[in-house]
């Protein structure tokens, strides 16, 4: 079942195209397989690449030989941090990121820091040679101790994992942070601080003081990694690829291989998911360098365990609370530790965890500590609201107890502490125009809400999720007009989720076009202005008002060749529901059409740029209920009924922001109740495929309804809101919460597992 | 994966040949859908794939009251669920082939080569222990009967010698009021690993009150599917009511020794093999009656 809820007056029907539901553009492509995803690419003397990666958690590099595997039949080349320039150009120095620290996670120079660590790559006539050649290569390695999570990593005297990393220390967000020149895993500590907790806890007539943890957990896109080179000798590299932003791949692989950005084209494949995963690329400039070694083009095509080892999960946690509110429910003061697992090379997304935890509620003291700290597994990459559902588990799992402790309904507890417009949150930054309060009127309102539960062992969970999102990085789009009335539009924003649609419904709304007349294409680096990457919920956004600015250039044009075939001056001309009108004279009309058909005998093609570089989506509230029964025998959880809310602003294309949180709610299902990695003590992921790598299935979830809430944005020209990450959040916490009255048990490790949960049960009643 | 030669006989005499020249490198191939996944993960390098599924007398699934059920060793799972005297007179073995996999891993996997594949979770094999399944096998020296609970020797390994094959499951006819079930325990609802799995059978007396044999067989809790002898013999004779269910249930548990690991721990595993086997028992007594 899907509701739209209106919450902003008088929207309704304001729009032709915008909140319809037209087929997507790229639909057809994708149902018959001509969509070509990564994988696809494949070309006259293409060779194969394949990675040697690490056995070991944590090791030195001694040698490499690969005489053995070049003397194999089929093999052309083996490369190995020796052929990346910028890992030859200069130390690494882990706690500045950028290109030299991605080279170093792409190839590992003198230490191995996972399990899976890349070490050398081979490139060979087919992919079963290149596999063979990688066990003809002798690594010899000195092991070193495995730090194989913050517990470890943060010990006294904790083995270390880089000898360079110095501490930082900040108490505002986005600041450099002084280096406070203790050696440590511990790469950056990040205190936000508003008002006096010490004080407020005085205040306090109930507090709260819980820890929570969630483990090491992997976005699940089905597409694994892949990517084709060709760097022609003398000449440029191209790279076909599958990525969220096709310029970040073009900056990081001049970088890597220092060379010019005009040297290197990037061409995007079709994504089957990314999530925030393929943000961070990993074999571009491998392959390159293989190609060039080679003269051939090479293919490289990740595994599912190479994807689960040797790429960039989301972090583990451990996040304590303590809370404390009056009687009324005022909370009074709100202290947070929030340590998150970094991974190999510093980088963990704490900084979304630290502002968004408890930004959604007016608290007057609060106290944020965060930790990014480096361990023994793969580099954290970004996930859907980095960082953010952790920090919601914690603290919304917390507000839950709490308004039990004050025998308060869960959401009048959260409507009476809800943020309003201007309201600074502990950041400093007062809230926008957010619907924070909007969204939880509407979930306290539902019909879910209310029913009844109707069984024993059953539980009902609510929690909200606020994605806090700031800055845009950029986007361009360009417009063509064609004779027949129709538009093309260029854009450089990779689509994760709908997004060339969703745009081109907006340029659609401009020229009062239908969908089905503009036809939306993503191209690569040499055709489109610089765009930053598909990320921080924003194409349809940023992208969606580079392309309105590129339509309204377009009406200005337009109205210009009418005026020159009207013989009046440009300013007389007026567009009105998708018709040029002649102020002077209102008989002379022109459809959008009839004057698209006149443009080459008036002056040439209307073609038209625009860019967006204010960005600045904002952040949004999302939330869920989940009905759940568990069996108290197994410890398994049935979802009887799900419903998610989410404000949108104003939906675009309704199908895909349901899409978006049906698809973010189910993976905070799998998150909260079955996704982990599974270590060994020696830091071997033992569950590194799809079948103990327990992702929900279709018959695990119920239908998620979903319920839209328009409250529009006023940074948007239509008022759209992202959708592509705060559904996420509130499923963690809302699980966490209906399990836990389920049982009667708080849960607050992740996953809920059959075994916790029956563990749990077990021990409530050998205490009883 | 390592290159290697492809053959698909057309008779059992051939594949036994092709089965013997190479000895250990050479490995027959039902559906695939375990041996290709381990080739993949390298788990062990072959010289030689045997498909078995040209091959007509190992196609076979037929019946006949007197010589019971004959499940030739290339039969998938869709195949034994859609058959109707399956379904009537084989229920354990009907809700075991109907859950493995998915759909499309149904239209290939084998009731055989999950047999042969001699996982701890295989699911059918506890089924056709509690229905006395017996393996039909076909070798360089010729052919034996070895009985289902004895076929699995360890986590992947079965009792066949070089060059045998797996021809045909046989499964007797059940007596009247007999009842059969099968469960298992995995944290999602399809596409995984059976934490634990149960499967049982019960013959009743003519006034139905009354056990006069059972059958017990569990699953991922040891290095082989196990028949729990004692627990079953504890229902010879019993009344068919709860009591009797809870004792046979507790005490398979005492045949269950399970590793921990990512999939689950000791405690839990030998927890739900309790669970498990009373709610089957409950079922397969119901069956029983009705039947
Ligand atoms: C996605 C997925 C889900 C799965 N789900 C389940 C599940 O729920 N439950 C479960 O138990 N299993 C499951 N499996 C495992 C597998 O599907 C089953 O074990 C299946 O029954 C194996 O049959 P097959 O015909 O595919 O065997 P194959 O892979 O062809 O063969 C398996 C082994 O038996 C040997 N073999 C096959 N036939 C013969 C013969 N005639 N003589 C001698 N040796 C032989 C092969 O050499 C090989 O070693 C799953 C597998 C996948 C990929």
């Amino acid at each position: 079942m899907t509701t739209t809820i209106d919450k902003t007056a008088g929207t309704p029907g304001k729009y032709k195209v915008l909140g319809t539901r037209p087929v997507r553009h790229d639909g057809i492509e994708k149902v018959t397989g001509a969509a070509r995803y990564g994988a696809d690419m494949n070309m006259p003397e293409m060779l194969h690449g394949k990675i040697l990666r690490s056995p070991h958690a944590h090791a030195r590099i001694r040698s490499i030989d690969t005489s053995k595997a070049e003397a194999l039949p089929g093999v052309m080349a083996v490369a190995t941090s020796k052929d990346l320039p910028i890992i030859q150009a200069r130390e690494l120095n882990p706690g500045q990121g950028g290109p030299r620290l991605l080279a170093e996670n792409d190839l590992a120079d003198k230490k191995v820091l996972y399990k899976g660590h890349a070490v050398a790559a081979v490139a060979a006539t087919s992919p079963h040679i290149a596999e063979e050649a990688l066990a003809l290569i002798a690594v010899d390695y000195e092991v070193l101790p495995t730090v194989l999570g913050w517990r470890e990593a943060m010990k006294e005297g904790a083995t270390l994992l880089h000898d360079n990393l110095t501490e930082k220390f900040s108490a505002t967000r986005g600041g450099a942070g002084e280096d406070t020149g203790n050696k440590s895993n511990v790469a950056s500590h990040l205190q936000l601080k508003m008002g006096n907790v010490e004080q407020g806890f005085k205040e306090a007539d109930t507090i709260l003081e819980r820890e929570y943890n969630t483990q090491t957990i992997h976005q699940g896109y089905i597409e694994p990694f892949a990517c084709t080179a060709q760097w022609i000798p003398e000449g440029r590299l191209t790279i076909w690829t599958s990525t969220q932003g096709i310029f970040g791949v073009r900056g990081n692989v001049a970088a890597i291989l220092n060379i010019p950005e005009s040297m290197i084209k990037i061409v995007p494949m079709e994504i089957g998911g990314g999530f925030g995963g393929k943000g961070t690329g990993y074999l571009e400039p491998v392959a390159a360098v293989l190609s060039k070694k080679t003269g051939h083009p090479i293919k490289m095509v990740m595994s599912r365990k190479e994807v689960f080892e040797g790429t960039g999960p989301s972090s583990g946690t451990s996040i304590t609370v303590k809370i404390g509110a009056k009687k009324d429910g005022t909370i009074t003061a709100a202290q947070l530790g929030m340590i998150y697992e970094a991974g190999a090379y510093p980088g963990s997304p704490m900084v979304g965890g630290v502002t968004s935890a408890v930004s959604a509620y007016k608290i007057d003291n609060v106290l944020i500590d965060g930790y990014d700290v480096v361990c023994n597994k793969p580099k954290t990459a970004a996930y859907r609201a980095p960082g953010h559902p952790q920090a919601a588990f914690a603290a919304e799992s917390a507000l839950d107890e709490l308004a039990d402790m004050l025998g308060m309904d869960p959401m009048d507890l959260r409507l009476k502490n809800v943020a309003m417009e201007g309201d600074r949150a502990v950041t400093g930054v007062p809230h926008a125009h957010v619907g924070l309060k909007e969204v939880m009127d509407v979930m306290k309102a539902h019909p879910h809400y209310t029913a009844p539960l109707g069984g024993p062992n059953r539980g009902r969970g609510v929690a909200t999720g606020y994605r806090l999102n700031g800055g845009g990085s950029g986007s361009s789009a360009t417009i063509n007009v064609l004779a027949n009335g129709t538009v093309n539009l260029t854009t450089g924003s990779m689509d994760l989720s709908g997004t060339r649609v969703a745009i081109a419904m907006q340029v659609a709304e401009t020229l009062g076009l239908t969908a089905e007349e503009v036809t939306p294409q993503v191209v690569d680096t040499d055709s489109v202005g610089w765009t930053g990457g598909s990320g921080g919920s924003r194409i349809t956004f940023d992208t969606g008002r580079a392309s309105i600015a590129a339509a309204q250039l377009v009406i200005e044009q337009m109205g210009a060749r009418a005026a020159r075939l009207w013989e009046v001056q440009p300013e007389d001309v007026e567009f009105v529901d998708g018709i040029f009108i002649c102020t002077k004279n209102t008989d002379d009309k022109f459809t959008f059409k009839e004057l698209a058909g006149k443009l080459m005998t008036t002056g040439g093609p209307v073609t038209c740029s625009a860019m967006d570089t204010q960005g600045g989506v904002g952040g949004a509230l999302a939330g869920n209920i989940f009905d759940v029964e568990v069996d108290p025998e197994t410890g398994k959880v049935d979802i009887l009924r799900s419903t998610v809310f989410l404000d949108i602003g104003q939906a675009a294309h309704p199908s895909y922001v349901e899409g978006q949180m049906q698809g973010g709610t189910l993976q905070g299902i799998g998150w909260a109740l079955n996704e982990e990695y599974f270590f060994t003590p020696e830091g071997v992921m033992a569950n590194s495929s799809l079948l103990d790598y327990r992702m929900p299935t279709s018959l695990d979830l119920p239908m998620i309804d979903t319920v839209i809430i328009e409250y529009a944005n006023p940074r948007h020209p239509y008022g759209l809101r992202g959708a592509g990450e705060h559904p996420i959040i509130a499923p963690l916490p809302a699980m966490a919460n209906a399990v836990s009255r389920a049982i009667g048990v708080r849960m607050a490790t992740l996953p809920i597992s059959p075994g916790a949960i029956l563990e749990a049960i077990e021990k409530k009643n050998t205490n009883k | 994966m390592q290159e290697f030669e492809y053959v698909a006989p057309a008779n059992l005499e051939d594949a036994i040949r092709l089965m013997a020249e190479k000895g250990p490198r050479a490995k027959a191939l039902a559906g695939g859908t375990d041996i290709l996944i381990q080739l993949r993960g390298g788990r062990f390098q072959i010289d030689r794939l045997v498909d078995i599924k040209k091959i007509p007398e190992l196609n076979e699934l037929s019946f006949s009251e007197a010589n019971g059920l004959t499940v030739g060793a290339a039969v998938e799972c869709y195949r034994v669920y859609e058959d109707q005297t399956v379904q009537k007179l084989y229920p354990g073995l009907f809700d075991s082939a109907s859950l493995i996999g998915g759909i499309q891993i149904q239209g290939r996997a084998t009731v055989g080569g999950n047999l042969c594949n001699a996982a701890p979770s295989g699911d059918n094999i506890p089924s056709l222990i509690v229905q006395e399944a017996v393996a039909i096998v076909a070798g360089p020296n010729g052919r034996r009967n070895i009985s289902v609970e004895d076929f699995c020797a360890g986590p992947g390994r079965n009792v066949l010698q070089e060059g045998e094959l797996l021809v045909a499951i046989h499964i007797p006819t059940p007596k009247p009021n007999f009842g059969a079930h099968f469960l298992r325990f995995i944290p999602r609802n399809e596409m995984d690993i059976a934490i634990a799995n149960s499967a049982v059978s019960v013959l009743l007396d003519d006034s139905k009150q009354h056990i006069v044999s059972a059958r017990i067989a569990i699953g991922s809790v040891a290095p082989t599917p196990v028949f729990a002898r004692e627990a079953s013999a504890l229902l010879t004779g019993k009344e068919a009511n709860e009591a009797s269910i809870e004792e046979a249930a507790e005490a398979t548990k005492a045949a269950a020794s399970p590793i921990n690991d990512m999939r689950g721990t000791i405690d839990q595993r030998i927890h739900l093999v309790g669970v498990l086997t009373k709610r089957a028992l409950r079922t397969a007594i119901s069956r029983a009656r009705e039947g």
